[in-house]
């Protein structure tokens, strides 16, 4: 856990005397409307459908049980005792009071966290994988780097009203879990062929309404070279990109149109005019910020345990949360354990407070008091030793958060669509709720096997539906709720968008629609092994096409 | 139109009128024109007597035209809406980059309370204040923050710097 010192505390106090006298000057009437807005945005703040609604930030999705504990109280105390875990790792709440939000930002402040460049067009919160510091296939930690970009990007003066927002990502791993190429900046972590450590940069991907995986710009940039090639970055994005259409403001489409050589080139020509000054970093720096991570004092008997092995033989529910929920990590004896925000019957990425502080007090027991949020809409209980995990899942299973789901079709990310956002033009949250009633039997779920869908409410794209192995948009006709399908987008290191099926289908039809698409899959998958995507991109778009137009009135 | 101007932190009078591309130029005294005017009458505009700043617009690249403007005594960047923050980046090309030592001025619809402390972090000392603010409220805004993450053209130590002193 990243633990603040006496200058990052400082800035965040401050940042919240900033705000409180921001909204004070706005309740006077001192303070425009329009402008208000623009810094509360900056603070998390947006005002949604019913209520404004506050994101705080999660850097890099790293939680402290302490830290839980507050977002639990928040719920209680201001809002309707529940929170929203976003694909951006944060934490969303629905119900709070504009004037009492400052007081939220204090209460927040006081276990180091804050709502910072949350929302707006400035640079957002910095993710990477969620299983950082525990993952067997890791290069490096990439959490310091994360941390480091974070501080840099934090109230940067020149960077606070950019285009549009823009976001960026790590990735130290094989696999990438964050969806790395899908980011304005996608920064992974790499040695190249002489074993120096640094970065491949890419940028320029995005979702949204023009989705677009991100290019190559840079091969290897070396490690302390960072933070310069990102202000290039960015210095080159601010200048040029186009402020004249909001929808085609994000760096994704300056980089498409000017075409990546001609951009590298700009990036390159500023970045050589800025790469030793004052933003060069040293091996000093990168020590420091290390300083501020603990170190777990993991136990060296722990792989010694044979009662894991004995519960999963004993007790097949507890195997099956095991074979779902419960991944490796690189010291043995320890395990990853997934919490499921996707039970169903429940809006993906929803948690109560008595839940965060049940999930606060297993990483207490258990889990060096840290916990993580994913881009999955889930947490992880990452550090567990494996003697342990039996009692973790029974405790989860107690309070509604074991379902055995991690990665199958009802872990589906889903943005809060009309139910909650002004943006939405149809409600995803019901139709989700189809989708996991449709597909209840466990038993179906395992024999589907590895599959995401991924569903967003409008064609801002926060639920990421353009790299769902099925992609569910929901758009608005004359009133009415339709919902377009597309196959074969993948967020992994194979990143693909998906194909759109055809015309889209109504609030009636949609959940057939993804059973018809399940059970072609079934039909022709080579073998259980073969995942969806893979049978998907081998059979192609015809046989699920002919499958679901089969007859003419379901869809328009 | 009388504009409240801050500079250097203080309240000050209001100087370097800004003089439409048409109007005929005064024998003498500090004026603002235009890229375009000063492009246009460069000549007669660096006439003893006369004190010229240049207005460019925040969509020229300021490495195209810095020969042209490099002995100007103000130079005034366009902040026209909070949505567009083109000019910070040129102020801090033409601090860091090019080190202009003159007088680097930020007018238009967003020089209000709340960007002052990021444009004067990007190297801007002057502000033409819009006609709604309070300058009082305004001359508050250099005290938001304290510290800074980041290097910028304040030349304020960042925190990463700062943590290596200890």
């Amino acid at each position: 856990m990243y633990r603040y010192d006496s200058f990052d505390q400082q800035l965040v106090d401050d940042r919240v005397a900033q705000f409180r006298g921001q909204t004070q000057r706005f309740l006077a009437g001192q303070l425009p409307e329009d402008e208000f807005r623009s810094l509360r945005l900056r603070n998390g703040l947006y005002i949604q459908r019913f209520a404004p609604m506050l994101r705080v930030s999660i850097p890099y999705g790293l939680i402290s049980s302490k830290q839980m504990r507050m977002l639990g109280h928040i719920a209680r105390k201001y809002d309707k005792n529940y929170g929203h875990f976003t694909t951006r790792q944060n934490i969303q709440y629905n119900w709070p009071k504009l004037e009492q939000v400052p007081d939220i930002l204090a209460d927040l402040a006081s276990v180091q966290m804050h709502a910072i460049q949350t929302s707006g067009n400035c640079i957002r919160n910095i993710t990477t994988d969620h299983l950082a510091g525990a993952a067997a296939d890791e290069l490096v930690d990439p959490r310091p780097y994360c941390e480091i970009t974070r501080q840099w990007a934090t109230f940067h003066p020149e960077f606070n009203w950019l285009p549009r927002k823009f976001k960026i990502a790590f990735c130290a791993t094989e696999t990438d879990r964050a969806a790395t190429r899908l980011h304005d900046i996608g920064v992974f972590i790499v040695r190249n062929a002489q074993g120096e450590l640094g970065y491949a940069i890419y940028a320029g991907g995005g979702l949204g309404r023009t989705p677009i995986v991100a290019p190559k710009i840079r091969d290897f940039l070396p490690e302390l070279d960072l933070l310069s090639y990102l202000e290039a970055i960015l210095r080159v994005y601010n200048r040029l990109g186009r402020r004249d259409n909001m929808y085609k403001a994000r760096i994704k489409i300056l980089v498409k149109e000017t075409g990546p050589a001609k951009f590298t080139e700009l990036v390159e020509a500023e970045w050589a005019k800025i790469r030793d000054g004052e933003l060069k970093l040293t091996p000093a720096d990168f020590d420091r910020i290390r300083q501020h991570f603990d170190e777990h004092p993991y136990a060296a008997d722990a792989a010694a345990d044979a009662s894991f092995d004995a519960a999963v033989a004993a007790d097949s529910a507890f195997a099956a949360f095991v074979k779902r929920n419960v991944k490796a990590h690189r010291v043995p004896g320890y395990k990853a354990v997934f919490v499921s925000l996707k039970a169903p019957g429940v809006a993906p990425g929803d948690i109560t407070a008595e839940q965060m502080e049940l999930v606060a007090q297993l990483a207490d027991d258990y889990s060096f008091s840290e916990i993580r949020s994913t881009h999955d809409q889930n947490l992880v209980l990452a550090e567990v030793r494996q003697q342990d995990v039996y009692a973790v899942w029974k405790a989860l299973k107690a309070h509604n958060l074991a379902t055995p789901n991690i990665g199958l079709l009802t872990d589906l990310i889903c943005c809060p669509g009309l139910d909650f956002c002004s943006l939405a033009n149809a409600g995803s949250i019901g139709v989700s709720d189809e989708i996991t009633d449709a597909f209840e039997s466990m038993d179906d779920l395992y024999d589907i096997g590895e599959m995401k869908i991924k569903m967003s409410g409008c064609m801002n794209g926060c639920g990421h539906h353009t790299v769902g192995h099925i992609g569910i948009l929901g758009v608005d006709k004359k009133g009415e709720e339709w919902y377009q399908v597309t196959l074969g987008g993948s967020a992994e290191n194979d990143a693909s968008l998906g194909d759109r099926t055809g015309p889209s289908f109504d609030r009636a039809h949609i959940v057939q629609a993804v059973e018809r698409i399940i059970e072609v899959y079934l039909e022709q998958r080579s073998s259980e092994d073969e995942t969806f995507l893979k049978t998907y991109r081998r059979i192609g778009m015809a046989p699920f096409k002919a499958r679901l137009y089969a007859d003419e009135a379901v869809a328009a | 139109m009388s504009l409240n101007l801050i500079r250097d932190r203080q309240l000050v009078a209001h100087d370097y009128p800004l003089l439409a591309d048409d109007a005929a130029l005064p024998a003498s005294g500090k004026l603002t024109v235009t890229l375009a005017r000063w492009r246009q009458d460069g000549e007669a505009l660096r006439a003893p007597g006369l004190e010229v700043g240049v207005r460019i617009p925040n969509t020229v690249d300021v490495a195209d035209i810095w020969a042209e403007i490099s002995d100007r005594p103000m130079i005034n960047l366009e902040f026209p809406g909070f949505a567009d923050g083109r000019a910070y980046s040129q102020a801090r090309v033409l601090r860091d980059r090019y080190g202009y030592r003159g007088e680097i001025r930020a007018s238009g619809g967003a020089v209000v309370r709340d960007q002052l402390h990021g444009m004067a972090r990007c190297g801007i000392n002057a502000f033409e204040l819009r006609p709604d603010q309070d300058p009082q409220v305004c001359l508050g805004a250099f005290e938001d923050f304290g510290l800074a993450y980041q290097p910028a053209a304040d030349h304020v130590t960042p925190v990463l710097r700062l943590r290596g002193r200890r």
